[in-house]
């Protein structure tokens, strides 16, 4: 009974605040985006735009929900559905901590373990394809349907990357679960090198890293992969003819994709929720950084860019500070700093990921193609075929 | 917590292969008899593994983990055959596909 | 509960195959494949298979059907034309193919020896680390052999689908 309600909570947990990240990740891609592009993004809806979110949720909830008289009408409401859906489920399985004390009940921070947790995400986003090529083929529309077309072909062709990328750790770590290739990560070189996979000695796994990332951006549909919905050459791609709510179901099934692959990566490649450094020292770093954000803080309110800011930043600050204390004290330390560790991994790669959109136009059909098959797919061989030689040996 | 006899898997195999012959026979579309085809090797893998339980030998998950892998190659080829077919004679009905010169 | 859980997979994995029969449309019958390969995979867990489980999600249902319905989305694959059908099969058709099912579950009643009762999580033999140390032992030059025909198979199908060079 205690782990029916106990892991009910984690779900409720995980829910709430997995909702909100997809929320607020748009908010903070349209921020970055603005800011690499010398605009100031959304600051009409709250102090910086922080409410934008939640205009948003309300102008697609409200918005009319079109059907148009041509289409397929049974796939084209399944198409969002099935995307949504199985974009979401991937959460389930991603580790977020250690095993921790709650309410007397020894639990990891994680809804479910599976022992084969890797290939289940791999399956989940192998089926999330048919999310995007039902749209495409439903909409009876050329151009989604060669967004769906492109989008099918560009997921099989990168999974194959991909797929090899994830074996070299995963013959690192020798298991299939989540938690155990995260707890063969902990501990340190020298005592300061940490032992994650990307740091790994005799061969380190940046290569892998590397083309797993790589992947991931053609396999959740990002630039400078998004072929499937090229605005300047397929109208919106496989998403032209949607509206509403329809429409948010893709738009949060992208989001949820790409946390997923960050969670993924930061487990096999950075060492999921371990610290960068031993942990006396690595326990005061969430801390030191909530109080640097608050003093910078109240030094930028002695000459405030803009009139709000005044009231704005002591709220600001006032947060940083409490976040500081929080993270200070010893018996939440213990929940917070492996969170602390493992968000602020995922978020650089979710920042990386906005970065990337900022940064490099769109690839070429052919070209997508051709990189795939001939550039990444050989490099991932090689890289698996150099870690299975140094598994062997050392 | 219930016990499921193990011969309703078998059953159920059994039906799932009976459909697939049906398909295989009744429909006229290249492509659906080929789905038809994947549906029987897949009847066949659920016996499989089913006579696995019973045994509590994982062999016959091997085998079955070879009927994909075959299933995954002659879906390769088979599919490059349709794309030839349409190509060819622009029909993918199988009973327009009936004589072997053009 | 697992015999819920059963009852519901079989009932699922039978209409859509059911339903992959009398769909006029390729891709609706597509999608009832896929409907079938989902449900036994949850069968497979119940049977403790939990690799061949993952594995039949990503080979068949990520792989194999993807490259279905990409081929039905490329041809532009419309609804099929019904043609004359024999009277034999009209008459006898359906009443042979009962018979041929009866026939098998009658066999599974009578001739087997008894069987065990499936029970959740009793036998988990199917993990990963036993299906690969099988695989790489007992089982090598079988799978030594697929490796084999699966590059004749990339190779047909490379030939088979390349353009006419004029």
């Amino acid at each position: 009974m205690n782990f029916f309600i106990v892991s009910l909570i984690k779900i409720a947990i995980v829910f709430a605040v997995f909702m909100t990240t997809l929320a607020y990740l748009q908010w903070v891609e349209r921020k970055v985006l603005a800011h690499i592009q010398s605009r100031t993004g959304p600051l009409r809806v709250g102090p910086h735009g922080l409410l934008q979110p939640l205009a948003d949720v309300f102008k697609l909830l409200t918005k009319e929900d079109l059907l148009p008289p041509y289409v397929n009408r049974f796939f084209y409401l399944l198409a969002p559905f099935l995307a949504v859906s199985l974009a979401l489920v991937s959460i389930s399985i991603i580790p977020f901590g250690p095993e921790v004390n709650f309410f007397g009940t020894r639990t990891f921070m994680q809804i479910s373990d599976l022992r084969v947790g890797i290939l289940f995400v791999l399956a989940l986003s192998a089926v999330s394809v048919y999310g995007i090529a039902l749209a495409g083929w439903s909409s009876n529309n050329k151009y989604s349907l060669l967004g769906g077309l492109r989008s099918s072909a560009q997921m099989i062709s990168y999974e194959l990357p991909l797929t090899l990328a994830i074996v070299s750790p995963l013959l690192l770590a020798n298991h299939l679960s989540f938690r155990e290739i995260a707890t063969s990560q902990a501990g340190y070189y020298l005592g300061f090198i940490p032992r994650w996979n990307i740091f790994q000695m005799p061969f380190p796994q940046i290569f892998a890293f590397i083309i797993f990332m790589i992947a991931g951006f053609a396999e959740t549909n990002r630039l400078p992969f998004d072929l499937a919905e090229a605005e300047n050459e397929l109208v919106a791609g496989f998403h032209t003819e949607y509206s509403s709510m329809k429409f948010a179901c893709f738009f949060m099934a992208e989001y949820a994709n790409m946390v997923t692959i960050t969670c993924v990566a930061t487990l096999l490649f950075l060492g999921g929720w371990h610290p960068l450094f031993p942990a006396p020292y690595s326990n005061w770093v969430p801390s030191a950084i909530a109080l640097l954000a608050a003093i910078v803080f109240f030094l930028q309110l002695r000459d405030p860019a803009r009139k709000r800011d005044r009231f704005t930043f002591p709220v600001f600050a006032l947060v940083a500070l409490v976040a500081a204390v929080l993270f200070a004290i010893p018996f939440l330390q213990t929940y917070l700093v492996p969170l602390f560790w493992f968000c602020s991994k995922a978020g650089l790669l979710l920042f990386t990921y906005i970065w990337v959109r900022g940064t490099l136009p769109r690839f070429r059909y052919d070209q997508l193609m051709h990189f795939a098959w001939t550039f990444l797919f050989p490099c991932a061989l090689l890289n698996l075929l150099a870690t299975a030689f140094c598994v062997a040996v050392f | 917590m219930g016990h499921i006899p193990l011969s309703w898997y078998l059953i159920l195999s059994a039906i799932l292969f009976g459909t697939g012959i049906a398909g295989f026979v009744y429909r006229k579309s290249v492509i659906t008899v080929f789905m038809s085809i994947e549906l029987m090797l897949n009847a066949v893998n659920l016996s499989f593994v089913a006579f696995s339980y019973q045994l509590q030998r994982i062999d016959g998950h091997i085998y079955s983990f070879f009927v994909m892998v075959v299933a995954a190659a002659e879906a390769a080829v088979g599919l490059a055959i349709i794309l030839t077919i349409f190509k060819n004679r622009g029909t993918l009905q199988i009973d327009e596909v009936d004589s072997m010169k053009l | 509960m697992d015999t819920f859980l059963f009852i519901v997979c079989a009932i699922v994995s039978v209409g859509c195959a059911v339903n992959l029969v009398l769909q006029k449309h390729p891709i609706s019958s597509a999608l009832s494949l896929i409907g079938v390969m989902g449900s036994l995979a949850v069968l497979y867990l119940l049977l403790g298979a939990e690799f061949i489980a993952m594995a039949q999600m990503i080979v068949y249902g990520g792989a194999v059907m993807v490259l279905f319905i990409f081929v039905i989305m490329l041809l532009n694959a419309g609804t099929e034309k019904t043609s004359a059908k024999s009277w034999f099969a009209q008459i006898a058709g359906f009443p042979l193919l009962s018979a041929f099912v009866a026939l098998l579950a009658f066999l599974i009643k009578v001739v087997l020896p008894p069987l065990h009762p499936v029970e959740f999580g009793s036998w988990v033999g199917g993990t990963a680390e036993a299906i690969g140390m099988l695989l790489f032992t007992k089982y090598l030059l079988p799978f030594e052999v697929t490796s084999v025909l699966i590059l004749i198979a990339i190779i047909g199908a490379v030939v088979l689908a390349r353009k006419e060079i004029d």
